[in-house]
């Protein structure tokens, strides 16, 4: 079954602000699904009318099976969702929140008392669970706030850059987390800015632009049919004008040279040329990550 | 996970503003304390000694019933129209809204949270009044009935308010301007029978007369207006509140783009 089938969705705003023109996207169960998109491209009016803060001007929308329009509030209840920013009340403590937003799932008090505590555990807030929430650090929050979103137990995760402003070694361990909710049957959709996020941690994924849907697929299969893989190599010197030529290199930087190689290209007939320039590979990286340059070509096309 | 939403969903936001009512009695308990105080001493001990009888009884024990309806009205309405657009402004009203709890439960669950604070100020100013007379209750039930109609009422219209509010000021607008003066011209410090016909006439176009004459009727057993009249005309107000309101949030009007 499907997590989440969507058809023909579209959004109009009062002012006449066209968000989504049409959109289709289908997110299997069990998917880790990434939504990328520009800032403006319609990823958080789309998960907004997911979750009933946006009404939607056209289109179908079925969660689990279960038709938006003809009992919103069953699919609402298989529904987890992280918003952007941060929406607690800044004046209640961090396991009131979580124990709070359990009752509105309909859950009695000490049910959700007991699922608030395991998760305050799991996300590393148990110290802070008397805390007013406003006096969490910017980890904190986003942590809180996915505590808030799995209180009810959801079938379906939705975070919309869950990671904008994490410290790197935060980030890394949201993501393990995130792995194990998935590993466990958890179905989530993400958006985000980190494509390396896409890249660690997704299976498949869409690209929308001014509310339309430019590309989708598998993370995998997308990038072994993007055009052009970039090298970023360091060499044994700075190369002279006659060695630059001969490297044929994209950019050159003292003794840093960016490469683009055709998809028939190997990394071997690159280092040949290198040698044959008279120098040696000291150290080789991407020059950019590889979802970053789909997406951009993608956006460009 | 057996989970029963309108019940344990309207027990949370209950408890949820019954928490803030007392987390921030400083707030919300004590400024009318102390303004129904000064009304009680001002009006009633200063002033009320030189009036004499009003409809047969003290005026110092004749404002009592008005003056704790007064802090039942304005803290029933002030307490849903400050924390649901307080909720609306910060956003957290997002955490109901994604939620599978219904409209009705959310109307159903801040305007129990609007009764429990009229109530409770109405009952601590009642406590207060003591200080100055010896207040007798005639007819509990009416006074029990008065409080819950009246409660509800203005719980409701907060809410409506809340809805239509987009910043701070549009909140405190109704407040000023219409709540206020008509809840002085409502038979507080008066009885209606004092005044000239046509202002008789034009006093009871205003719904808190009737709120304030059916509270009186319980502490005297006197009315200006027949009770069983005041009652429905409460009820018949509430009734339309509830579906204005369920109306509009059905619609998302004021809550969702």
């Amino acid at each position: 079954m499907d997590a989440l089938k969507i058809t023909g969705l579209r959004k109009t705003y009062a002012g006449g602000t066209v968000a989504l023109s049409g959109v289709d996207l289908t997110v299997a169960e069990g998917d880790f699904f990434a939504l990328l998109g520009a800032n403006g491209a319609g990823k958080t009016t789309l998960i907004n009318i997911l979750v009933s803060l946006v009404t939607k001007t056209a289109g179908e929308v079925f969660v689990f099976g279960i038709d938006h329009e003809k009992d919103l509030d069953a699919a609402k209840a298989k529904i987890g969702v992280v918003p952007q920013e941060f929406n607690f009340s800044i004046f209640e403590n961090v396991r009131d929140i979580v124990v709070t937003q359990g009752g509105y799932y309909g859950m009695s008090r000490k049910d959700a008392e007991a699922r608030a505590d395991v998760l305050l555990k799991d996300l590393g807030l148990w110290d802070k669970r008397d805390v007013a929430s406003r006096t969490l650090s910017g980890g904190m929050k986003r942590r809180l706030m996915i505590a808030r979103a799995l209180v009810h137990e959801p079938k379906l995760l939705i975070l919309d850059e869950p990671t904008a402003g994490v410290d790197v070694e935060l980030r890394r361990g949201m993501w393990d987390y995130l792995r194990k909710l998935n590993a466990e049957g958890m179905t989530i959709l993400l958006t985000t800015h980190y494509l390396e996020e896409v890249e660690q941690l997704c299976r498949n994924m869409t690209i929308i632009q001014r509310g339309v849907v430019v590309k989708s697929g598998s993370v995998h299969g997308l990038l072994a049919e993007s055009d052009g893989r970039r090298y970023r190599l360091t060499l044994s010197s700075a190369p002279n004008d006659a060695q630059t030529k001969a490297l044929a290199a994209d950019e050159v930087n003292a003794a840093v040279a960016v490469f683009t190689l055709r998809s028939d290209e190997t990394l071997d007939a690159l280092f040949e040329r290198v040698h044959g320039a008279g120098l040696r590979v000291l150290d080789v990286s991407h020059a950019e990550n590889r979802v970053e340059e789909l997406y951009l070509s993608t956006l460009a096309k | 996970m057996p989970n029963n939403i309108p019940l344990n969903a309207y027990l949370t936001i209950v408890r949820k503003e019954t928490n803030r009512i007392f987390r921030i009695w400083s707030q919300t308990l004590l400024p009318p304390l102390i303004t129904q105080s000064l009304y009680f001493l001002i009006f009633g001990a200063f002033i009320g000694s030189r009036v004499g009888l009003v409809e047969g009884v003290p005026y110092m024990s004749f404002i009592i019933p008005g003056l704790v309806m007064m802090a039942v009205i304005q803290n029933s309405f002030g307490n849903v129209v400050s924390s649901f657009f307080s909720a609306k402004f910060m956003r957290n009203v997002e955490e109901i809204m994604v939620s599978p709890t219904p409209n009705w439960v959310v109307l159903a669950g801040f305007t129990s949270g609007g009764i429990v604070r009229g109530v409770v100020t109405g009952f601590l100013v009642f406590l207060v009044s003591f200080v100055f007379a010896r207040p007798t209750v005639a007819h509990p039930w009416a006074v029990f009935l008065f409080l819950l109609l009246t409660s509800t009422l203005f719980a409701l219209a907060g809410f409506l308010n809340s809805i239509f509010a987009k910043k701070f000021d549009d909140i405190s607008i109704f407040s000023t301007f219409v709540l206020v003066p008509l809840t002085y011209l409502g038979g507080v410090f008066y009885s209606i029978a004092q005044l000239p016909p046509f202002w008789q006439t034009v006093s009871k176009f205003n719904p808190i007369l009737y709120m304030v004459d059916g509270f009186r009727y319980g502490f005297f057993g006197i009315s200006a207006i027949p009770v069983w009249q005041s009652a429905l005309l409460l009820l018949v107000v509430t009734a339309g509140l509830i579906i204005t309101n369920l109306t509009l949030l059905h619609k998302g009007i004021g809550m969702r783009q």
